[in-house]
């Protein structure tokens, strides 16, 4: 797809995302509608998968390990044909395969449950080692949150990935700057991202515009090229992008837009829908 | 006295791991640095492409094994259990138990037979745990035969599964022909009239043990192995109150949340009876030789007969 197509996309997405968190008056729109660029680009360009057999064996895995920004792929899930856009609306309703957070087995196109955060990637990581034991060529995605790598347990796993030279893992995060309490730097700095990930052996990618399909195209290019260890690719982004009053704003990270909100959200994606069209 | 044989039940663990890696491609056996305290390391010998060795990290070590399992693996995760069940709870419970995938724990060093490492080794709580998450099996084997029987079983059931082993070398007693395991089904080992033990692991030798003694008083204690924690053999629990009016648990673990719990949650719902639980009385424990902590805590056969005298009389 070119440019235009996938931003028009993600357009839709985030129409997606917002209107998916309205109906369930809960859920977490910041990260959904940061991460809306890297998970269409996944879905749609980069992983071998095919939404009419979502189990097929040789498929590249995804792991949410932010599992909170369910919201944001359960919306290209949806746009990718997995299963009817319509039923975007039924998150976090009882009943709803589209649980709160990543549910392996009631989800078409999950493939890990999630949401506590700082496990997914352990399970991406034994995804990633299981391909390179029985001589698999699959490719094994994870997407966390930069809050997220606070928890102890995503160093354990970037150990185990450094170590074991797994080049079949992209570990990427997320880093919109904020979390629930706050900026991620005023609470508990999990700065210098890249060093970090460096000095754990893997191969790292900085990408200055995580929410640019040319720069996400770049990036995940380069990390197909790369042999004997991991790559970890972090994306600088805007949390709440594309909605002007929750960009940037860590009381968007888990929170629903009302009525007035949604209305207001809706008109604004209607009008960046509209000026894409022109293009 | 004839010499007992004895053999501790992780030497069961790594020795069928052996036997099923020969058999099945799709078992990987991790690890947490402790292979050969665990008894993997003979699998780890044999079949080193499917051993990981994941380092001094339970936690990471419970999701690389939900990962592997996502992919039609089937990982058997070593540790002590007071890192499996305790330090690693939440990776169980979110990333094994929740989306119900195929992975086995096997948690040795179980309870306070650990000895002398002391109270910061000896989990006695990995029963209570376990048996909150939903669907999770929970095995505690009384010997080698029935560990050995019990990650067979293991292997075969697909869901996730607790397997408790122990550190130290207990009494064989499962080495005859009639001998066979059922997942969820507990045994019974010796028929009696006046009082009922249900014991698991380690304490099951020692029931044995205490019903002889008791005999000799001419007190008739049944003794039934329950092997299965959870699910739990309700039928023969219950059968067996009815019959002897009196239940006695025993266990190497808190009398909280363990055999002894479970047993009373059942019975106050089908058959209440008076109830004894032998186990751990929410304390934690202590270093000292196993043999010598198991006789302090009252978990020897000795223990158990005195427990037992004083409850039916």
């Amino acid at each position: 797809m070119d440019n235009l197509e996938l931003q028009k996309l993600a357009n839709e997405v985030r129409k997606g995302i917002v209107t998916a968190v309205h109906s369930a008056k809960a859920g977490h729109p910041g990260g959904s509608l940061s991460a809306a660029e890297v998970y269409i680009y996944l879905y749609f360009e980069e992983m071998n998968i095919d939404p009419k057999d979502p189990q097929k064996a040789d498929r590249d895995r995804f792991v949410l390990s932010k599992g909170h920004t369910a919201p944001g792929l359960y919306s290209v899930l949806a746009h990718r044909g997995f299963f009817p856009v319509e039923d975007l609306k039924t998150l976090r309703k009882i009943g709803s395969y589209l649980q709160g957070h990543p549910c392996l087995q009631h989800t078409p196109g999950i493939d890990m449950s999630s949401g506590s955060l700082g496990q997914g990637v352990s399970a991406a990581v034994g995804m990633a080692l299981s391909a390179k034991i029985s001589n698999d060529s699959y490719r094994v995605y994870t997407l966390l949150g930069d809050g997220e790598i606070q928890e102890g347990q995503v160093w354990e796993a970037a150990m185990l990935a450094g170590h074991r030279k797994l080049d079949n893992l992209i570990v990427i995060v997320d880093n919109n700057g904020l979390q629930i309490d706050g900026n991620i730097d005023d609470i508990c700095s999990p700065y210098p991202i890249d060093e970090k990930f460096r000095a754990f052996n893997f191969h790292v990618i900085n990408v200055e515009d995580g929410n640019d399909f040319d720069a996400l195209r770049t990036a995940f290019k380069e990390a197909r090229e790369i042999q004997g260890m991991p790559t970890a690719i972090i994306l600088k982004t805007v949390k709440g992008k594309g909605v002007s009053f929750m960009e940037n704003q860590a009381g968007w990270h888990g929170k629903a837009p009302n009525d007035e909100e949604y209305k207001i959200a809706m008109e604004e994606l209607e009008k960046a829908g509209e000026a894409l069209c022109r293009k | 006295m004839p010499e007992v044989k004895k053999i501790a039940t992780r030497e069961g663990y790594g020795s069928t791991l052996v036997e099923l890696g020969r058999e099945h491609d799709n078992i990987v056996v991790l690890d947490a640095d402790l292979a050969e305290a665990t008894r993997t390391g003979v699998f780890q010998k044999e079949f080193p492409k499917r051993h990981i060795d994941c380092g001094i990290a339970e936690a990471n070590m419970m999701g690389i094994a939900a990962g592997l399992a996502t992919t039609g693996k089937v990982p058997f995760a070593s540790s002590f259990a007071m890192f499996a069940a305790g330090r690693a709870y939440e990776q169980v419970r979110n990333s094994i138990g929740y989306p119900h995938l195929n992975v086995k724990i096997g948690a040795s060093h179980a309870g306070i037979s650990v000895g002398e490492d002391g109270a910061s080794h000896q989990c006695n709580e990995d029963i209570a745990l376990m048996r909150t998450i939903p669907d999770m099996t929970i095995i505690n084997p009384s010997d080698v035969i029935e560990a050995k029987a019990a990650v067979r079983a293991a292997y075969e059931l697909d869901g996730p599964v607790y397997l408790r082993f122990g550190r130290l070398a207990v009494p064989v007693i499962n080495e005859n022909p009639d001998y066979k395991f059922e997942l969820g089904k507990g045994i019974l080992l010796r028929e009696g009239t006046d009082v009922t033990i249900a014991a698991t692991g380690l304490c099951v030798a020692a029931s044995l043990e205490a019903a002889e003694k008791l005999a000799a008083e001419g007190i008739s204690a049944e003794v039934i192995n329950i092997h299965t924690i959870k699910p739990l053999d309700t039928e023969i629990i219950v059968n067996s109150a009815k019959k002897t009016g009196k239940m006695v648990t025993a266990e190497e673990h808190s009398v909280i949340g363990g055999l002894g719990s479970a047993v009373c949650e059942c019975l106050c719902e089908h058959a209440p009876v008076p109830v004894c639980r032998i186990g751990i009385y929410d304390v934690f424990g202590e270093s000292g030789p196993a043999l010598e902590l198991l006789e302090k805590y009252g978990l020897d056969g000795q223990g158990i007969y005195k427990k037992v005298k004083e409850f039916v009389k």
